[in-house]
């Protein structure tokens, strides 16, 4: 998920001009590393080889994502490799949620449904009423943005309904057994992993400022631009993920509450029942 | 005699496709009195229950209420004629009167008072929060619920497996009012002194299949030494 906040928050730091650093800044900044290994080392917590790995990693990462860049931030550059980059993101996020939250049924088009959707909603208000110009320099980063925070809490939407329709199934059952109907049956589940899944994003959202500084916002500071306009674009940004997150995981546990029961209101058993 | 206008089975058979737990059974259950199903672990009592209910569906076969197939039926009008009672009683949140809501949502407080009477709970619990309950209050509670939905029949799957002697009598002494008040049961019991205080007819299922059908008397005069031990013969 990191990946892909971190590719927004980037570029719009892109936007501005003037934020070389340089390869020995760079370098520097690789310092604070080999801190955390000396630490590792020091308080034996074997953590050395992850943090080297997950520093190499995301450097290589982001060198490919600024290399690749070059080629839909251009303002003449065609609309198609920004399309193209939507499609693999969109296709990376559905196979990322199949993977992490296996078993629940078609998670796959069920995922890859709710990030286009919320995409098309969340962007198309965005770009709709031309809060930001419809290009390839903003269309990657905010759907990065909006598939990259929806990430994790539509996994955890996805496991939460698949670990209640099978720890509470005597409970479901109790329900339909009254002749509710399956989607009145699994009401009471279904909010519970709403509630989940939306809660820490409203939290980060009110802490915003006041325990940590956002990524777009410092980014664009660092880069120069006045930080009354980096508010500004931080705050749509905020808005973009509480939106996103909210479509996203709302149309996909609506999805999974349709899966999880048969035509005939029954609920279905799994392979962990 | 044997009435024939409640459920209808015939050639059910019901379970995993690679292991069926009920093999082909067809039976006629009377749609009057208590008619207890008895069986060994595993026989598929419980499996025969959850199909009246609709809470499952056969694999082949088919299964007939009032003279129509449950699968033309609307299953949440079927389960609301068809009350289920389930050995472990699923408590929902809230307060028993909020249990009571969930099954018929206009419920005002008069009705819940009667129903909590009819089943001998204190008018004392309504505003209880049903997860504190005991295991025989909230078993009455359930009972007290699914009778809210005013069924024409009740499904009962060893409903006092769990409850000590008094709490076990109560839920008896409510199913005969039940069923001298004309609403048949279904029940399945492991318990053979309590089949002979309560059943008008018994169907013995073994191995998935009926191996005996008809009044309690029938039954312990059967040549299979099986059936007489499953319904306790003297």
């Amino acid at each position: 998920m990191n990946n892909f906040v971190d590719a927004g928050d980037l570029m719009l730091a892109f936007a501005a001009e003037g934020a070389d650093i340089g390869l020995a800044g760079l370098a520097v900044s690789g310092v604070l590393i080999l801190v955390a290994v000396l630490i590792s080392l020091w308080r034996k917590l074997d953590l050395e080889r992850s943090l080297l790995w997950a520093a190499i990693r995301a450097l290589v990462q982001l060198l490919v994502v600024g290399w690749a860049l070059q080629l839909v931030v251009g303002p003449d550059d065609p609309l198609f490799w920004p399309a193209l980059w939507l499609m693999f993101m969109l296709l990376f996020a559905a196979w990322t949620t199949s993977r992490r939250a296996a078993g629940v049924p078609h998670v796959l088009v069920l995922s890859l449904l709710a990030y286009a959707l919320s995409g098309l909603v969340t962007l198309g208000v965005l770009f709709g009423f031309q809060v930001y110009e419809f290009e390839g320099r903003t269309i990657v980063p905010l759907a990065g943005i909006v598939i990259g925070n929806s990430l994790a809490a539509t996994v955890l939407v996805s496991r939460q309904l698949l670990l209640a329709a099978t720890e509470q199934r005597g409970v479901i059952e109790g329900r339909l057994a009254l002749g509710l109907s399956a989607a009145e049956a699994f009401q009471p589940q279904l909010r519970q992993a709403l509630r989940m899944a939306l809660v820490p994003q409203i939290e980060t959202t009110k802490a915003v400022g006041i325990v940590a500084l956002p990524g777009a916002m410092v980014g664009l500071i660092l880069a120069g631009v006045d930080p009354a306009d980096a508010v500004k674009v931080q705050i749509s940004v905020m808005y973009l993920v509480l939106g996103s997150v909210a479509t996203t995981t709302t149309v996909m546990s609506i999805g999974i509450s349709r899966e999880l029961f048969s035509s005939a209101q029954q609920l279905r058993r799994f392979r962990s029942d | 005699m044997v009435a024939h206008d409640g459920f209808s089975l015939r050639k059910v058979v019901a379970g995993p496709a690679a292991d069926p737990i009920l093999r082909g059974i067809t039976v006629d259950i009377p749609n009057a009195g208590i008619t207890a199903v008895v069986g060994p672990s595993g026989s598929g009592k419980s499996t025969l229950l959850r199909l009246l209910n609709r809470l499952d569906d056969p694999l082949a076969g088919e299964i007939r209420w009032r003279g129509q197939r449950l699968d033309e039926l609307r299953p949440d009008e079927l389960r609301r004629q068809v009350a289920m009672v389930f050995q472990h009683p699923p408590i929902f949140a809230g307060s028993v009167l909020d249990n009571f809501r969930v099954a018929t949502a206009d419920t005002d407080e008069g009705r819940a008072l009667r129903m909590l009477d009819h089943v001998g709970l204190a008018a004392g619990l309504l505003h209880r929060n049903a997860a504190d309950l005991s295991g025989g209050e909230a078993q009455r509670m359930c009972v007290a619920r699914a009778l809210l939905t005013d069924p024409m029949v009740v499904l009962a799957d060893e409903p006092t497996a769990a409850l000590d002697g008094e709490a076990r009598h109560t839920i008896e002494k409510l199913a005969q009012q039940l069923a001298e008040a004309g609403t048949p049961l279904v029940w399945v019991s492991h318990d053979t002194q309590q089949l002979r205080r309560l059943a008008n007819h018994v169907l013995a299922i073994v191995d998935g299949q009926v191996a005996a059908f008809g009044h309690l008397s029938d039954l312990d005069g059967s040549d299979d030494p099986v059936v007489r031990g499953l319904v306790g013969a003297p």
